[in-house]
């Protein structure tokens, strides 16, 4: 922020270097000039009869954007180890590292995580930030914002990336409001304009009907969350890079507190899952579930279902895929007995490859679908799970 | 106790066209309703006050005719509404909304706990309760799946995580955001339609919070958003029919082609 002079208006008539306090204001070269001493109180832009002098906020708000510079990306950490929707924000800074020839960081919080944190070091990060402590044991949203905000003021990144997990969506928008920065949601893709070298962050809305481009330009960091599955975990380069331990030296006042846990019977992170067998309406009953069930078992995959079928209480809300429950997009989406619903096609259309079964030739999933079977659940469910045991024989 | 549920109108589905030259979503005579997720906020508002006692809010920022959403709400069962209105207030990205709505929140004032949706239909961040929150200063849970109880200043509630539930004590004044496995919305009732119909509800614009302006609507907002763009999603994708032996045939050939088996 500086005072800025409009010298067409400017007539010298001497009126402001009389009113300032601070003698910031002298006559160079028959113009006016601001100089050092000005501490932009703004007196003389009162006292201008002619409107000549304008408070300009962006010239020392472009010098500081200079500052920030860095790559980081946010590594979540699951029951100990470094999650691998970590090695996939890795290699999403990698891809930005092509563009922006900035050092690529990564951030760890835990307890006894620092030896893992090597992990990140070997597939391509050039410095990570380590946080040990207690506090981290469980994910509050007040410690880990507080800890990343922290680190944040400290270093000043340029770019900071974290997966759109349950973890990254929660705790994220409160570091960015922390240092007043915007943060664009689940985005699909980022990339670096080559003329700006800004970050252009591409995010879906609508259930994925409308795509949008977003840029942050005068704020810092520039904030975004990844959905998972987007990009493929980052390969080992054996490269070199450096551990920084950092201490919390601020006092954590932990309001919120973990009491316990509670599995969710035979959930296998959705997000996570390569393969999915959904189940719908079109499974009539809740105990028809079970052959659901059975052919995700066979192919390793994980039980999803259809609002319709969830509401119906024939399976728990955490299974549920689509615009409320969860995105999914694993390489293969199998859809039993669900027409496709548009708010269920929103949770599952970016999978790599669907098969989709239903009886109704007409079902909106089919439009979604690369192999489409027109037929009944009930008989085409019990033969494919017949033959791929006959299979693994 | 003081609840406060946070709302937001959305156009309903998800059906969307844009303007190729102003790059304006185009959604005339679409119908506008109360963001699916908000309902169950909404519930659970009415609920806690069943259970505990107090009175209940609903704050929502929008364009003049949101009114109508805080109507639905009341309708439903809580007891008082207020819109924050204004053109200032327009083009806000997450922390500018969330900014504004924390605003009107300290207006409204003494309150013990925020509740909001998980996301809305249209944009799903998630972002503005935890920004709230964050403005606000007090402590926040996201995906909440039930409040267990509320003691001594202190709320009890199960939180969904990707794999797992916790168990989590927080300490009020807290925000929460809800998932729909919280409750199922009730229909409203008579009585409460007809005090919807009747009630004020104020509307509070940018002079009403004597702020910084620059902190509103697209002033306030660091995001900026380049381009938008529909996107159809067609498959390569072929239909077949036929004896279900047959069927599954070609289901197997293209798992092993996939490499699934």
């Amino acid at each position: 922020m500086g005072i800025k002079v409009i010298y067409e208006k400017c007539n010298l008539c001497k009126k402001c270097i009389e009113k300032c306090p601070f003698g910031a204001i002298e006559i160079k070269e028959n113009k006016i000039e601001i100089n050092e001493k000005c501490t932009i109180c703004g007196l003389c832009i009162k006292t201008c009869p002619e409107n000549a002098l304008i408070r300009e906020e962006k010239k020392e708000k472009e010098f500081v954007l200079d500052e920030y510079k860095g790559i980081w990306f946010f590594a979540e950490t699951r029951n100990g180890e470094i999650a691998s929707v970590s090695f996939e924000m890795l290699n999403a800074a990698k891809k930005l590292k092509k563009k922006l020839n900035q050092e690529i960081c990564g951030i760890v919080f835990g307890k006894n995580i620092k030896e893992k944190a090597y992990q990140l070091i070997k597939k391509g990060a050039e410095k990570v930030y380590v946080i040990e402590d207690n506090v981290f044991c469980n994910f509050t949203e007040e410690t880990y914002s507080k800890a990343l905000a922290y680190l944040i003021k400290k270093y000043k990144p340029n770019i900071l990336i974290a997966a759109a997990t349950m973890v990254g969506r929660s705790f994220i928008p409160s570091v960015a409001v922390k240092v007043k920065t915007g943060l664009t949601a689940d985005c699909t893709d980022v990339d670096i304009d080559e003329k700006t070298g800004l970050l252009i962050q591409t995010r879906p809305t609508f259930g994925g009907n409308l795509m949008a481009k977003i840029i942050c330009e005068k704020h810092r960091p520039q904030m975004a969350t990844i959905r998972p599955k987007i990009f493929q975990p980052a390969n080992n380069e054996n490269k070199d890079g450096e551990i920084i331990e950092e201490k919390i030296d601020f006092e954590i006042e932990d309001k919120v507190e973990i009491c316990g846990r509670e599995k969710v019977e035979n959930i296998v992170d959705l997000q996570e899952a390569e393969i999915i067998v959904s189940g719908g309406r079109g499974l009539k009953e809740g105990k028809n579930f079970e052959i659901i069930k059975e052919l995700a078992d066979l192919l390793g995959g994980a039980v999803g279902a259809s609002r319709a079928a969830v509401d119906s209480g024939w399976i728990g809300y955490p299974h549920q895929v689509g615009q409320t429950g969860k995105t999914v997009k694993p390489k293969l989406y199998i859809a039993c007995g669900i027409s496709g619903a548009i708010q269920h096609l929103a949770g599952m259309q970016t999978s790599d490859y669907i098969i989709a079964i239903n009886k109704d030739p007409d079902a909106p999933i089919f439009k979604v679908a690369n192999l489409g079977i027109v037929g009944d659940i009930f008989e085409v469910i019990p033969i494919l799970i017949k033959k791929l045991k006959e299979i693994r024989r | 106790m003081k609840i406060i549920v946070c709302i937001k109108q959305v156009p309903e589905g998800l059906d969307v066209k844009v303007d190729p030259e102003t790059k304006r979503i185009v959604r005339d005579g679409v119908k506008s309703i109360i963001n699916p997720y908000d309902l169950y906020a909404i519930e659970e508002g009415i609920r806690l006050k069943e259970r505990f006692g107090g009175e209940t809010w609903v704050i929502s920022m929008g364009p003049p005719q949101a009114e109508s959403a805080i109507r639905e709400a009341i309708a439903m069962g809580i007891d008082y509404g207020v819109l924050l209105s204004d053109k200032k207030f327009a083009g806000s990205d997450t922390l500018a909304t969330s900014y504004t709505l924390s605003l009107g929140i300290k207006k409204i004032g003494n309150f013990d706990i925020i509740i909001c949706g998980r996301e809305t239909l249209d944009g799903s961040t998630g972002q503005v309760g935890p920004g709230i929150a964050e403005h606000l200063g007090i402590p926040y849970i996201t995906y909440v799946s039930k409040i267990i109880d509320i003691k001594e200043k202190q709320i009890e509630c199960k939180r969904l995580m990707e794999d797992h539930y916790e168990i989590i004590k927080a300490n009020l004044p807290v925000l929460i955001t809800v998932v729909k496995e919280i409750n199922e919305p009730r229909i409203p009732s008579l009585k409460n339609m007809l005090r919807a119909k009747k009630i004020e509800i104020p509307v509070w614009n940018a002079e009403h919070f004597k702020d910084d302006e620059s902190m509103f609507g697209q002033d306030g907002s660091p995001t900026r958003v380049i381009d938008v763009w529909t996107q159809t999603i067609k498959k390569e994708g072929r239909k077949i029919e036929g004896e279900p032996e047959k069927l599954v045939d070609e289901i197997i050939n293209e798992l092993k082609k996939l490499g699934v088996i």
